[in-house]
């Protein structure tokens, strides 16, 4: 029974080894998580989960295994819905008028559609209102509503609390690996990037350790050389701004935020869509001043690492043709400054706010990956970790 | 050995028992959770629910391990080597203990809390590894080993600063303090505030999870600043009605410092009170 637990969880990727196991064992050998079903669920989390990023996906599993529920699905969970947005608020009485309203929203397949759709679309919780997902609402979607045709998606735990297990209630969604970064998460993926930084020739006196070479000695004098603590990463940042970007403003400020931090040269510049001719400073001036990209690629030298970030969701003919642009003649292709830019700085990345999966919607997103050689990684916490190691190769 | 909560401190059903499984089986516990959930005073906690010691070793960014375990002062001993000291034969009287030594030492099984691991270097847990599994460590200088007499009860806290590595993972247990939901709130304040007033205290943690909810806020109040916010409320007399009011002129709380620590997040919060207003100004 347990060892199907443990094989389910590795399965499942979560990182428990042998000695976890072992460690588990070894704690119920001694009497603990002994009596209920309960004490044993907090028990073999705390053993066997260690960050808490898989304590959701442990949960999950934990169901399946010890109440046979259909197997979690790690691909596709139309669960994956954050709870609190679905929180019991109160009861929602509608007239026979807008029950009808309601009933004219059609079939199942098209309602699981449109969740799908206004799930992506919609960022924060909530409730009322007749179209986004939440609680209270008209809207098919969401708990305690009123739609015949209504997807139930988070059952309301209070009301029949004895069904309800802990881990069924899943509170540590939030801290999936997958969720949007913080600048604070930002920061520590940024700084798998710093660390390589503190490197060079061993050229400066290091003074405690020399004395205390030195004092070991017996007084003799140890002269201890230490390579030069500066941070020698320079970084170029190239921001898409505008259009379809506008959805992922606060994203984006808070990479910037995060990277203006962490390291010590960092070169910004705007773009809208795709580089051309020109790039900008500031946004509110980009009319009267600009960069010409010879000058940035003249300026920076390549041992800048690039770091470009950007939607890629654009006409496939703003990369590939001459006067493709949305906003001006440009006479050179969007895809031969990319490659420009790509051959001035080869440690070049380029970190995509959209998630993964919906970036096969844009034909434009392929030809931007393949140009970048598959360089091209979502902006979440795993996405900007393998983004970090890319470039810093 | 059993830990059960204490009359101010709140334990969760799973706290409790990562905290035995811990104690039992004798290994560290690491504890994680969002800035003011109260992982530090676990470790205060724990130590007077048992009623042994408790050793705080915090960290900070220049912290070594090594720091935990002893240091050789050699500059002290190369200057009383030039003053001809005779301390200077006998290398033990630069030893100086650090707080690991000190657990280790002690007669009764004390509480070690290692507070803010990932302040440290990255290499930090890494040296510490043997350390925590055998509890015990050697002294190169004077060629002995230090053994603890008893393992003592260790708790590691982290506010997710770094990574830490796996090999340091699998020889801890993990607690994650999830943020407390209303109810055990309203226990946690009890033990604190025992004679405030109940309509008080239910419109205060209103206003407190309504602050919470709010999207965008760069630090959402914890435990810790609502605690710190009662006090205030209490101390200024506050009546449970100014909190109750609905007035849209009135929606910022009584008191915010307490609870928004940035600039922005105030004015995040002015901001939204000036839309509601003009919302209900439109009906």
């Amino acid at each position: 029974m347990f060892s199907q637990f443990f094989f389910e969880l590795r399965r499942a990727e979560i990182p428990v080894s042998l000695r976890e196991y072992l460690d588990l064992m070894g704690a119920l050998d001694r009497g603990l998580g002994h009596y209920q079903v309960e004490e044993f669920y907090y028990l073999s989390r705390a053993l066997l989960v260690k960050d808490e990023r898989h304590i959701d996906c442990f949960d999950r599993v934990f169901g399946h295994v010890f109440r046979g529920l259909e197997p979690p699905d790690f691909e596709e969970d139309i669960t994956e819905i954050p709870e609190e947005w679905l929180r019991k608020m109160g009861e929602l009485v509608l007239t026979d008028e807008e029950k009808a309203q309601v009933e004219a929203l059609g079939g199942w397949e098209k309602l699981m559609e449109t969740l799908r759709q206004r799930l992506e679309e919609q960022q924060g919780r909530h409730r009322g209102g007749n179209k986004w997902i939440g609680t209270q609402g008209k809207s098919p979607f969401g708990a305690q509503g009123y739609n015949p045709e209504g997807v139930r998606i988070g059952q309301d735990e209070n009301r029949n609390y004895s069904a309800v297990k802990v881990w069924d209630k899943r509170i540590f969604r939030d801290l999936d690996a997958d969720v949007e970064l913080g600048t604070r998460n930002i920061k520590m993926a940024l700084r798998r990037l710093r660390r390589f930084a503190r490197e060079g020739a061993a050229d400066e006196l290091d003074l405690d350790d020399t004395i205390s070479a030195t004092a070991r000695n017996g007084g003799w004098l140890d002269i201890k050389m230490v390579p030069e603590r500066h941070n020698a990463v320079k970084v170029l940042l190239l921001f898409d701004v505008g259009g379809s970007m506008d959805n992922h403003v606060r994203t984006c400020e808070e990479l910037f935020s995060a990277a203006r931090t962490e390291f010590k040269h960092l070169e910004y510049y705007y773009f809208h869509n795709c580089v051309y001719e020109t790039v900008w400073r500031e946004n509110r001036r980009r009319q009267s001043w600009r960069l010409a990209t010879w000058d940035l690629l003249h300026t920076y030298p390549s041992d800048y690492k690039l770091i470009m970030v950007g939607d890629a969701a654009m006409s496939p003919y703003e990369i590939a043709h001459p006067g493709g642009s949305v906003e001006h003649w440009n006479e050179e292709s969007g895809e031969v400054w990319l490659r420009r830019l790509l051959r001035t700085y080869p440690h070049a990345i380029w970190l995509n706010p959209l998630p993964r999966d919906r970036w096969r919607y844009f034909p434009s997103a392929g030809m931007v990956n393949e140009l970048f050689e598959g360089r091209m990684f979502p902006l979440t916490l795993e996405g900007l970790d393998a983004a970090m190691r890319a470039i810093s190769h | 050995m059993r830990f059960e909560g204490t009359d101010t401190y709140i334990v969760t059903e799973d706290l409790q028992v990562a905290v035995n499984a811990a104690i039992t089986l004798e290994r560290p516990l690491l504890v994680k959770g969002e800035p003011g959930t109260g992982k530090t005073v676990l470790a205060q906690e724990i130590a007077a629910a048992l009623g042994v010691p408790l050793i705080e070793w915090h960290i900070k960014s220049t912290t070594k391990a090594q720091h935990g375990l002893y240091d050789y002062d050699a500059v002290a001993r190369l200057r009383d080597g030039q003053l001809g000291d005779a301390r200077v034969h006998d290398i033990g009287n630069y030893i100086v203990r650090g707080k690991l030594w000190e657990a280790f030492d002690s007669d009764i099984r004390p509480v070690v809390l290692i507070d803010e691991i990932d302040k440290a270097d990255i290499e930090f847990p890494n040296d510490l590894l043997l350390e925590l599994d055998r509890m015990e460590f050697h002294v190169y200088e004077t060629k002995t080993t230090v053994a603890c007499k008893h393992r003592p009860i260790v708790l590691i806290t982290s506010n997710n600063e770094k990574e830490l590595p796996d090999a340091f993972l699998r020889r801890c247990f993990f607690h994650y303090i999830a943020f407390p939901d209303d109810a055990t709130m309203r226990r946690i304040v009890d033990v604190h505030y025992p004679d405030i007033k109940k309509n008080l205290l239910r419109e205060a943690l209103r206003v407190f999870y309504d602050v919470r909810d709010v999207p965008g806020l760069k630090k959402k109040p914890s435990t810790s600043e609502l605690l710190d916010w009662l006090k205030l409320l209490v101390a200024e007399d506050i009546d449970a009605e100014v909190l109750r009011t609905r007035d849209p002129a009135k929606l910022i709380p009584p008191l915010y410092g307490a609870l928004l620590k940035s600039e922005q997040d105030v004015h995040l919060l002015e901001r939204l009170a000036f839309l509601n207003r003009r919302e209900r100004a439109g009906e």
